[in-house]
């Protein structure tokens, strides 16, 4: 059964619903437990799943990471919630060094089954320093998984599918998507991680996005489709693994792509994902893939300047008409 | 407890008498003779170990651990077999004393197959899950929020899946340097907070790399001030004489096992050697060395199991011919070990294979024999 739910719902379902099932996953953050969660995601948790499992921290992101991960190592499953991932960056070496690498450099003997989540991505007038998009930064890491839902029912199925997983999974989520609602089972269900989706079928150029601009595409692709240009988007889902088989299908018969991706452009995962398409779609492609990024500025306070900055509709427009000839 | 709210500390001053009510007296004289020869063990383990890295055998780094093993033997002694150990990168004698196969350690310096971690992890990185030793940790004081875990996982899972008490102690070793991480002031907050059983044991070498302890660290001359900031249980330990050291861990673990809630551990030790093997020591100076070598932990064991009439010099001898023995045999079983598969770079990068992603530009997750896309 299907009903209308909010993403900081479907996030708490996720939740919710796992640990029920295992005793060994537990919540752990900052203002998770009393607070209600500092976005609500976690409102209700301690009441049901007590103070044992839905654990208040002091605000030292590295060491409640570094203290999921001990956990972890020990078989428990542990879901740490970052305020923001732009707080995450003080836990660097612990997220970076110590979840993703403990597996390998055992030789195969820790595991790190652990989640960490959080809002990703400029909140709203928040200034550079709370406005961080992580996504390129730490997706250039080896050994962990990074997914990125674009609405409620996706947030459930990824989230469930990042709990369930054996190793380190990275759950960006967004500030400016938590009330956004949607249609959501009741019922507990996993989206695979690495498998991107087809939000929009088209024929005349590919659109791939992660996350909230995934949104920005859509409004772009209607637009368009009045300018006769018929776009095809899709919302990649994860981002480590990528799914760059459903891109270039899609390539492959649209001839045309555009990667619109909200972090800076340098070394990203949208000139990841750019350079894939060029080396499998090379004889396919009626252009170079052009990319839609936030600015290469820090993120600014201004409504006006931030809205410059991140991709919108407007730019993605520009970059699917320069990208099929109709500039 | 994990529900409880911060312990308040009991007093303004650091409590090093806190844990002296227990008299634990030293164990039978076998128990004695294992722990001269498990530290004379790591002695040897470290002696060839240098010499295969000026062999050009090891690479990287090397940071041996001659002078403080009474540290890792006399501490780990006071622990039962299923409570967690973790430490920084000096680890050797810690796996050892924790029952690593010293000819599996020495692969794993080698770059070998049959190493502790398959030759992936290298002399900072040993880990060994049938002992409890959860590595082996490069990064100065980043083990320090991970043994908090390793605490937090025990009590977890007593209390919370188990509906019992909590039975195990986590040792947590860091050096005086990671004192001035910030990691280890949220780990001693954190375990503070959740009363977590984990015993914070500053191996107090005297120098963070090359830099006196004077020279970065405040409160140099009483560490203990860094845990009453936390309201945190301290003591001071002799980490030199084993006889000495083990009888107050001991005590100590007895105390954390019984009433779970964290504690911190100044203890004495000189590191004979460099930071790393290619440390010229000029920060010191040769009276200060050989004044601290005077004060040998093997040989302070010895010199007692010899006066207390348990061993005489010649089963000393004996017992230092068979390590040498022993050792000599790892060092050769460790060359003969051959180095990984190059398919072993692409194993332990995941548990599971990668999902549909077939983009080449990353190895190869995919099940060779059966030649199909991971």
């Amino acid at each position: 059964m299907s009903r209308t739910i909010e993403f900081r719902d479907a996030l708490r379902e996720a939740m919710s619903g796992e640990m029920r099932e295992d005793p060994r996953i537990f919540l752990i953050g900052e203002e998770v437990a009393q607070y209600d969660g500092a976005y609500k995601v976690s409102r209700g948790m301690l009441e049901e799943f007590g103070p044992r499992r839905i654990i208040d921290t002091p605000i030292s992101e590295t060491g409640f990471a570094g203290l999921g991960i001990g956990a972890a190592m020990m078989g428990l499953r542990p879901i740490v919630e970052f305020m923001s991932w732009s707080f995450s960056l003080v836990a660097a070496d612990q997220i970076l060094n110590n979840a993703p690498k403990m597996l390998y450099m055992s030789g195969g003997q820790f595991r790190v089954p652990i989640v960490f989540r959080g809002n990703d991505g400029a909140g709203g007038q928040l200034g550079s320093t709370h406005s961080w998009c992580v996504e390129s930064l730490y997706a250039n890491v080896p050994g962990l998984k990074m997914v990125i839902p674009s609405d409620p029912y996706d947030a459930k199925g990824l989230l469930t599918a990042a709990i369930r997983d054996p190793d380190p999974v990275f759950c960006l989520e967004s500030e400016r998507m938590l009330s956004m609602t949607g249609e959501v089972p009741e019922e507990s269900y996993e989206l695979p991680i690495g498998q991107a989706v087809i939000r929009r079928e088209g024929a005349d150029c590919t659109i791939v996005s992660f996350g909230r601009p995934v949104h920005f595409c859509m409004e772009a692709a209607e637009e368009l489709a009045k300018e006769g240009i018929d776009c095809e988007v899709i919302d990649g889902r994860s981002i480590k693994p990528l799914d760059i088989d459903t891109v270039t299908a899609s390539v492959r018969k649209t001839n045309c792509c555009v990667v619109v991706d909200q972090s800076w452009s340098f070394a990203s995962v949208g000139s990841e994902v750019a350079a894939e398409v060029h080396r499998y779609c090379f004889d396919d492609l009626d252009n170079h893939v052009h990319r839609v990024h936030s600015d290469d500025v820090p993120a600014p306070y201004a409504h006006n300047l931030e809205a410059e900055m991140l991709p919108n509709a407007r730019k993605i427009c520009e970059a699917v008409r320069s990208v099929t000839y109709n500039a | 407890m994990l529900t409880d709210q911060t312990t308040v500390p009991s007093s303004s001053r650091p409590s090093t008498q806190a844990h002296a009510n227990e008299k634990v007296p030293l164990p039978g004289p076998e128990v004695l003779v294992k722990w001269l020869r498990d530290m004379k063990l790591i002695r040897e383990f470290e002696v060839r170990a240098m010499q295969a890295y000026q062999n050009k055998l090891a690479g990287g780094f090397l940071h041996v651990y001659n002078g403080q093993e009474a540290v890792a033997v006399g501490c780990l002694a006071a622990l039962e077999p299923h409570d967690p150990v973790i430490t920084a990168y000096r680890d050797h004698g810690h796996a050892l004393a924790r029952g690593l196969d010293p000819k599996v350690g020495m692969a794993e310096l080698f770059g070998r197959i049959d190493g502790c971690a398959k030759g992936k992890g290298g002399s900072m990185h040993f880990f060994d899950a049938p002992n409890h030793m959860y590595g082996g940790h490069g990064i100065v004081g980043a083990q320090t929020p991970v043994g908090a875990g390793l605490a937090f996982a025990t009590m977890y899972e007593d209390e919370v899946i188990n509906s019992k008490s909590n039975s195990r102690v986590t040792l947590c070793f860091l050096g005086d340097g990671a004192l001035n991480q910030g990691a280890f002031h949220e780990a001693a907050n954190l375990a503070q907070v959740l009363g977590l059983p984990v015993i914070y044991i500053v191996e107090n070498n005297r120098y963070a790399m090359g830099t006196a302890i004077e020279r970065c660290t405040s409160s140099a001359g009483s560490l203990l001030h860094k845990a009453v900031a936390y309201g945190m249980d301290a003591i001071e330990i002799d980490g030199m004489d084993i006889t000495k050291t083990y009888p107050a861990m001991k005590a100590l673990v007895n105390d954390i096992r019984a009433n779970p809630r964290p504690a911190f551990v100044d203890i004495d030790c000189y590191r004979f050697k460099g930071h790393s093997v290619s440390d010229p020591r000029k920060y010191r100076t040769h009276e200060e060395e050989q004044e601290n070598e005077a004060n040998d932990p093997i040989d302070n064991l010895a010199k007692f199991l010899m006066s207390s009439g348990v061993m005489e010099e010649n089963d000393v001898k004996t017992m230092s011919k068979e390590i040498r023995t022993e050792i000599r045999a790892a060092v050769k079983w460790a060359e003969e070990s051959p180095p990984p598969d190059l398919d072993e770079l692409y194993h332990d990068v995941y548990v599971d294979k990668w999902g549909p992603y077939t983009g080449t530009s990353l190895p190869k997750f995919m099940d060779e024999s059966s030649g199909e896309k991971a």
